[in-house]
């Protein structure tokens, strides 16, 4: 490797990184977190079956699943205008990525909410708690149980998705690449360079679902406490 | 305490009941016998509005309530006053034995969390649970499991405790760890309406045998009578099939 490759390599290393870190990841999280919201609403509304409502939300995931996520940053970006609706890059691409993630992220919550056993509710009902009571307490915690790891997916792929804000002129990772690619002409190792930056944040994000994982196990607090696996050895022999 | 008149009810075109009538005393161990698909279950979801019934009366402590159309305010109401107890427990998956039992009164009735702990500690002690308080669901045997159902059902202090077949998905040498707590609770004067197969619970401890078939009550008597004057031609034979003589 010439010694002026191995320079650019070097040089845009924080040049990429930089981007990445005060674009990209804001990006990531502002828009997953809208998203989670518009998520568990929208599979709420189909759970408790409202009526209109329902409909709305059906329509919603058919109409964003069905399309290309960057047609749709296009139609809201480039499009919008001829209707005098202006919105600026960064906070267009948050509008674009939530409701794009939120229609997936429903339909995962949708059947995390539908596995939990109906019966729990109704021995919710029978205990004197209402249907939101029993929501917050019972059936949401154990849907998020349920839906965290293909949630989690979903946050991975988001993070590779927001370079689509490229194109919108978002000046995130890729673009930044891209920019020095036009100026050096080395895109086979700034574009390797990018991918491994990308690779490290989802390194630590599948880290980060692992220990989530581990903490959202049902028994995860007890097995700590050592009263606890006390009382568990001791049932052993108690057990018939 | 509990008076059922003329219950109906139809899925799609399906009649499961076909005008039930019903009456429970205070201090009643009610068996409810017969077939499957009778609509035993049903009749008792219906009583505590799990399923609404399409039409009659439900009077209970002398206030009526007609099935068809009840408020979601006077469901709430009927149901501070009793409790249920279901064939798959039903047990809250994320929470413990413990927590299982209280938090009706904590969320439920905005019990204070230190006197709802000890009404549940008690509930569970009832039910020979006092070493299990912090167990989850799954770590639990069946038996286990709807005895902790049954405290759960005890500690809302209710007057009548419906038991929809409690034993039926146990394994057999279960099924006696939760029978012997029925037997203890109808001792000390439970009103309890159970749909069950366990015909020596019927025999034994309940005093009044109610036998449907085909959505409507065949015979309402006395457990005494039932098993060893029964009228109908019908009841010989089910007592039969279920002895293995048939």
């Amino acid at each position: 490797m010439s010694e002026r490759l191995l320079g650019i390599i070097i040089d845009s290393f924080t040049k990429i990184l930089i981007p990445g870190i005060k674009v990209t990841i804001p990006l990531t999280v502002l828009s997953f977190s809208f998203a989670m919201v518009i998520a568990v609403a929208v599979a709420m509304i189909q759970f408790a079956n409202v009526k209109v409502l329902k409909q709305i939300s059906r329509f919603y995931i058919w109409v964003v699943r069905g399309t290309p996520l960057l047609v749709q940053l296009y139609v809201i970006f480039y499009g919008l205008p001829n209707l005098g609706i202006i919105i600026d890059p960064f906070p267009c691409a948050v509008l674009v990525f939530s409701i794009n993630e939120g229609a997936y992220c429903a339909e995962t919550m949708r059947a995390a909410l539908e596995s939990v056993p109906k019966g729990q509710i109704e021995a919710g009902y029978c205990v004197g708690m209402s249907y939101l009571q029993i929501m917050r307490r019972i059936v949401l915690p154990q849907a998020f149980r349920i839906a965290f790891p293909p949630l989690s997916n979903s946050l991975i792929s988001m993070v590779k998705d927001t370079s689509l804000a490229a194109n919108i002129t978002v000046v995130e990772m890729f673009m930044a690449t891209q920019r020095i690619v036009a100026r050096t002409y080395e895109p086979l190792a700034l574009y390797i360079e990018v991918g491994l930056i990308y690779l490290l944040f989802c390194t630590v994000l599948t880290g980060l679902q692992h220990m989530g994982e581990r903490k959202l196990s049902v028994t995860a607090e007890r097995r700590k406490d050592p009263w606890y696996r006390h009382v568990i050895s001791q049932s052993r022999f108690r057990r018939r | 305490m509990v008076q059922a008149r003329n219950i109906t009810k139809s899925f799609q075109t399906q009649v499961v009941l076909r005008g039930v009538d019903l009456s429970v005393e205070k201090g009643d161990v009610v068996a409810i016998l017969g077939p499957s698909g009778s609509g035993k279950t049903t009749l008792l979801r219906c009583l505590n509005f799990l399923e609404t019934a399409d039409g009659g009366t439900l009077e209970f402590d002398g206030e009526i309530f007609q099935m068809g159309h009840v408020s979601k305010k006077d469901i709430a109401r009927l149901r501070k006053k009793t409790a249920f107890v279901f064939q798959s427990y039903n047990l809250f998956s994320n929470k413990t034995a413990l927590q299982n039992v209280t938090e009706g009164l904590i969320i439920g009735r905005k019990m204070d969390k230190i006197r709802a702990v000890e009404i549940g500690r008690r509930a569970l002690d009832k039910v020979g649970l006092s070493d299990r308080y912090d167990y989850y669901p799954h770590q639990l045997s069946g038996g286990q499991q709807q005895r902790v159902g049954i405290a759960r059902a005890l500690a809302t202090d209710p007057e009548i405790i419906y038991f929809d077949e409690p034993t039926s998905a146990l394994d057999p040498e279960l099924i006696g760890e939760v029978l012997t707590v029925m037997r203890q609770l109808a001792e000390e004067g439970m009103t309890m309406l159970v749909v069950t197969h366990e015909m020596s619970f019927a025999r034994n401890v309940s005093n009044k045998v109610v036998f449907m078939e085909d959505g409507k009550i065949l015979t309402q008597c006395g457990s005494k009578e039932f098993f060893e004057n029964p009228g109908e031609e019908r009841i010989r034979t089910f007592l039969k099939t279920l002895r293995g003589e048939a």
